[in-house]
């Protein structure tokens, strides 16, 4: 979330789509019922089933899954074209005033530079004209035919209401109402908030669909301001921290980039991932990035990283290619891995298509499973019957089972959605001889750091100088981890004129203080200061909102530097007046930037000096233009990679664009995507207010609440089957087939799509064969191997399924 | 004939034999006049935080035990945070229900493992496990780390060994499996954020 939970209540209008805040997101959908009665705000839900986020809504438009970009470009052109922008904002802080290179085109559903045999583009022509200067060049009238405003009114202007409406089967008119509310927050003092979740994630166009909103938030000035924003709605409790600390082959802790083959140096690899200035005087905060690389070699290699050594950059293993879950169970599948751990994760039931992620795990030579709960992964290997079919004798993977500790059990933080971290301390020892995560981790890199130092090995260097400073090495305590992650000065600090500010062994105050040279460690820039020398911040438990705001800036710490908005900067015209000072978040007091909020923006920038909201850009602004993104600059629709159509309505013409042109599909799964002859029927998955993914199958309170696994289908899909309320259903996708009670329901619409009538199959995950619930199958064994084009999450959202009474 | 005030009316609701047992003189022995104590009386509360969606409610720990050596606390209520200034107080299906989890039968309490080829588990202890797994994966490694790729470039790269990280675990241990990780030269690794 840019912005936080608490800050929802400040909205005039919150609009759900892609997610259902009232089931998945329960004590945080509050703040929209708040927000309903405190500001007389409007909800509006746009969704392929009637949710019960849907059913307390003002408004209610159903869409087709996967139809999504669609209908958001609709919401762009409508916004254009009546006008319905916030001007101002969109001078001031968006890319909309810049010049694109005239060799920049579309056409057929492609870009310019696309390589259909690589699906990939050549970007040569996706960037900005530059003038002499160095700086790119800009037309503040926004007339020049290549701008970016004008390239975008182009573009979207294919999107009128009836083409919005035959794709996405939203009625024109229910099309046309949201867009009538959502363009009255183009008033600078009327802000809209967007609640998403999975449902925008989970498509092979996923960080498009997020993107294209964001288009409409910047169009609309709702960046930075108080009820604003773009708020993703995140899975677990602190999935937003573990991406922090980028659990992620690709990425080092604080998104910075690992290195790859093709940045053989320090040198070469900061010179790339060190973006330029693109216009003058901006801050350009990612020129900063040497200061925060350097820092974490210093907190992974400590005193054996010196600049002598490039601080240790040759030890980092370098990249040579995709690492992402699907790719690593492609990897797996073809017999090229042999070992696997799985801490608290449980792919057999999580990662799409069952039977792929089976067949690679029995491939494996050890797996091992580190988790509180036995989950359905961990018995891969076990005759289940129907549910879960195989020969225990053929499989040959050895497995090993490791009890861990629940959130309970141990103490540490957790990153909720709204970027707050918040301390949490252990109440018990877990059952029996369960071990904290911690100390498993610990005691597995000792042992292995012993057995290289005294047998040898392949390359023990890197093993043998990994920093390791903690008292009990075996079970390095999370106190000691906060403050490496936080970061410390390795030898005094001093300022420009040479008095020092920070001690040796002291705690860094925060990110600002980290250098390039050694004399910092820090774990994670993102998350500096959350452990100061004023001690542990995230343990703070002020709740006291001065402002009335809920920013409650002493309740936990939130990253980064503890600002609670992002972008607030942009919350403010040029002059650094707020566009609505009923909910100032910031403003300028001719001194310095101050209010409700850390400002996102040096303090002692005048406004005056130019400096952009946008501080990690280059640009200094935010990007309706976003080379960046692998399938395009703009947003396009292209249909899920099982279609019910067979072609791109854009584009009927042009197979190759039916989906995604630039999304990977690895062969094998290209061949199991199924065509809508045989499978007619568009299936979404989704959550239950009682469940969470595949934990609480195993507690036995949702177990009653929700014991056994069903779909949902529309009454008038089951007249045509004959399948009555409770009747036990078949579901068939090209990849296999579950079998769940069918729930006949009036929350399913049906829709008229491309002139056709189209049914939607809801499919809820929760269930399978190990748990308290009654055994069920594993609702991913239907659904499809391929994934965003960005960012690869798959896409469980939109796929093709049969149907028959079982 | 001795019996309670609660099985007295028992038997009465049985029917008319039941209450003529009153007129012959057996009465209930007498109630005892006390509200029976708060349940959280001689509890430890712990602050914590729901693990289950990234609203990440406050949630207060109730144990028994008082933490002392030896004493092992026991986790037997868990509710809301009233101070929380997200959830104030409430929880909903899912965190209402924690409980269920932490007690579950579910839970794993010792290690194990599934031979190559068999049907069942067979308890190991932490010794015998992490030693066989640390065998495996530096035999693992061994074989298979990658010092130089073909252009003489050092890569330090082991890509047959993958790790799949947790979301819910604090954000110390996941910095601490990062670094594991990144030592060891594994790049095969991903996290729940990704689907």
């Amino acid at each position: 979330m840019t912005n936080h939970w608490v800050d929802i209540k400040n909205a005039d209008l919150v609009l759900i789509m892609g997610g259902n805040a009232a089931e998945a997101h329960i004590c945080g959908f509050k703040w929209v019922q708040e927000a309903k009665e405190g500001r007389k705000a409007r909800l509006v839900v746009v969704d392929p089933r009637f949710t019960r986020s849907a059913a307390v809504s003002d408004y209610y438009a159903p869409i087709r899954a996967g139809s999504d970009i669609a209908f958001l470009s609709g919401l762009i052109h409508y916004l254009l074209e009546h006008d319905k922008i916030q001007h101002e904002y969109v001078k001031a802080h968006t890319n909309a005033p810049f010049l694109i290179d005239p060799a920049f085109g579309f056409e057929n559903g492609l870009f310019t530079g696309y390589n259909a045999e690589k699906r990939n583009y050549d970007k040569a022509s996706w960037r900005y004209q530059m003038g002499e200067d160095g700086f790119a060049r800009v037309d503040p009238t926004l007339q020049d035919p290549n701008c970016v405003f004008q390239l975008m009114k182009k573009h979207f202007s294919r999107y009128n209401a009836d083409v919005v409406s035959s794709i996405t089967g939203t009625p024109k008119d229910a099309f046309l109402k949201v867009c009538e509310m959502v363009a009255e927050c183009s008033a600078s003092d009327r802000t809209m908030t967007i609640l998403y979740a999975l449902g925008w994630t989970q498509h092979s166009v996923g960080s498009q669909n997020i993107r294209t909103m964001a288009m409409i938030q910047l169009l609309l000035g709702n960046m930075g301001m108080a009820g604003g924003g773009i708020n993703a709605l995140r899975g677990h409790a602190n999935v937003q921290g573990i991406t922090d600390m980028c659990l992620f082959g690709d990425s080092l802790p604080g998104y910075m980039h690992s290195p790859t083959e093709d940045e053989a140096t320090l040198d070469a690899f900061l010179t790339k991932r060190t973006p330029r200035m693109l216009r003058p005087g901006q801050m350009n905060y990612w020129s900063n990035y040497s200061k925060f690389f350097v820092s974490l070699m210093k907190a992974f290699y400590g005193p054996n990283a010196t600049a002598d050594n490039n601080f240790g950059y040759d030890w980092l293993p370098k990249m040579d290619g995709a690492y992402d879950v699907l790719a690593l169970f492609e990897r797996m599948h073809q017999g090229r891995m042999n070992g696997f751990v799985c801490q608290g994760f449980n792919p057999l039931a999580s990662v799409s298509n069952k039977a792929k992620v089976s067949s690679a795990l029995s491939k494996l030579k050890y797996l091992v499973v580190m988790d509180p709960l036995a989950t359905d992964t961990s018995e891969f290997w076990k005759d289940y019957g129907e549910l879960n079919k195989v020969d225990p004798t053929q499989i040959q993977t050895e497995v090993f089972r490791l009890p861990a500790a629940l959130f309970a059990e141990h103490e540490g933080s957790f990153t909720n959605s709204g970027r707050v971290i918040q301390w949490h301390w252990k109440a018990a020892d877990g059952p029996g001889e369960t071990r904290e995560d911690t100390a498993i981790m610990g005691e597995l890199f000792t042992r292995l750091r012993t057995l290289y130092a005294t047998e040898g090995g392949a390359n023990p260097e890197p093993i043998l100088k990994l920093h390791w400073p903690y008292r009990i090495p075996s079970h390095p305590s999370s106190q000691e981890l906060a403050r490496e992650i936080s970061g410390y000065a390795i030898s005094d600090l001093a300022d420009a004129s040479g008095t020092v500010t920070v001690k040796a062994g002291e705690q860094v105050a925060g990110f600002g203080v980290l250098r390039n040279d050694g004399s910092t460690a820090c774990g994670n820039w993102l998350y500096s200061g959350m452990w100061s020398q004023a001690g542990n911040l995230t343990a703070r438990r002020d709740n006291s909102d001065p402002s009335g705001l809920g920013q409650t800036l002493n309740w936990g710490y939130a990253w980064p530097a503890n600002r609670r908005i992002l972008y607030n900067r942009a919350s403010c015209d040029a002059s650094g007046k707020p566009w609505d000072p009923a909910r100032t978040v910031i403003k300028w007091n001719g001194k310095a930037w101050g209010g409700n909020d850390v400002p996102d923006m040096r303090p002692n920038a005048a406004p005056e000096e130019g400096v952009g909201a946008f501080i990690m850009t280059g640009e200094g602004v935010a990007r309706l233009f976003a080379p960046g993104m692998v399938e395009g600059p703009f947003p396009e629709h292209y249909e899920p990679f099982e279609t019910p159509l067979g072609k791109n309505p854009m584009h009927p013409e042009q197979p190759a664009v039916t989906s995604n042109p630039a999304a990977r599909v690895y062969k094998g799964d290209m061949e199991v995507f199924g065509k809508a002859d045989e499978f007619p029927y568009v299936a979404t998955t989704y959550r239950l207010a009682e469940h969470f993914h595949f934990w609480t199958k195993t507690s036995k309170i949702n177990a009653i609440l929700q014991p056994e696994h069903f779909i949902e289908i529309s009454e008038e899909l089951a007249g045509e089957k004959g399948i009555r309320k409770g009747d036990v259903v078949k579901v068939t996708s090209n990849r296999g087939y579950i079998k769940a009670v069918a729930v006949v329901t009036k929350r399913i619409p049906v829709l008229t799509v491309d002139g056709r009538k189209l049914h939607t199959v809801g499919i809820p995950i929760h269930f399978g064969f190990k748990g308290e619930t009654k055994p069920g199958y594993i609702t991913n064994t239907l659904t499809p191997v391929v994934g965003d084009a960005n960012c690869q999450t798959p896409e469980y959202k939109a796929f093709l399924v049969n149907i028959e009474k079982a | 004939m001795n019996i309670s005030r609660r099985g007295f009316f028992k038997v009465c609701a049985a029917g008319m034999t039941g209450s003529s047992l009153a007129t012959m003189g057996f009465a209930p022995s007498a109630a005892l006049a006390e509200v029976r104590q708060y349940k959280l009386t001689h509890a430890t509360e712990t602050r914590s935080i729901c693990p289950y969606c990234s609203v990440s409610c406050g949630t207060l720990v109730y144990s028994l035990g008082d933490t002392s050596k030896n004493a092992k606390a026991r986790i037997f209520h868990i509710e809301g945070d009233p101070d929380n200034p997200v959830n104030r107080g409430s929880l909903c299906p899912k965190g209402a229900g924690l409980l269920d989890m932490v007690q579950s039968p579910l839970r794993l309490t010792h290690p194990e493992v599934r031979e190559p080829g068999s049907n069942e588990w067979k308890r190991i202890s932490w010794d015998d496990a992490l030693e066989r797994i640390a065998r495996h994966m530096k035999a693992d490694r061994d074989a298979n780390f990658v010092d130089t790729n073909a252009a003489g470039l050092t890569v330090n790269r082991w890509n047959t060994f993958g790790f799949l990280a947790s979301s819910a675990a604090s954000n110390e241990p996941g910095y601490l499996t990062h670094k594991v990780l990144r030592g060891l030269g594994a790049v095969a690794f991903d996290t729940q954020a990704r689907i």
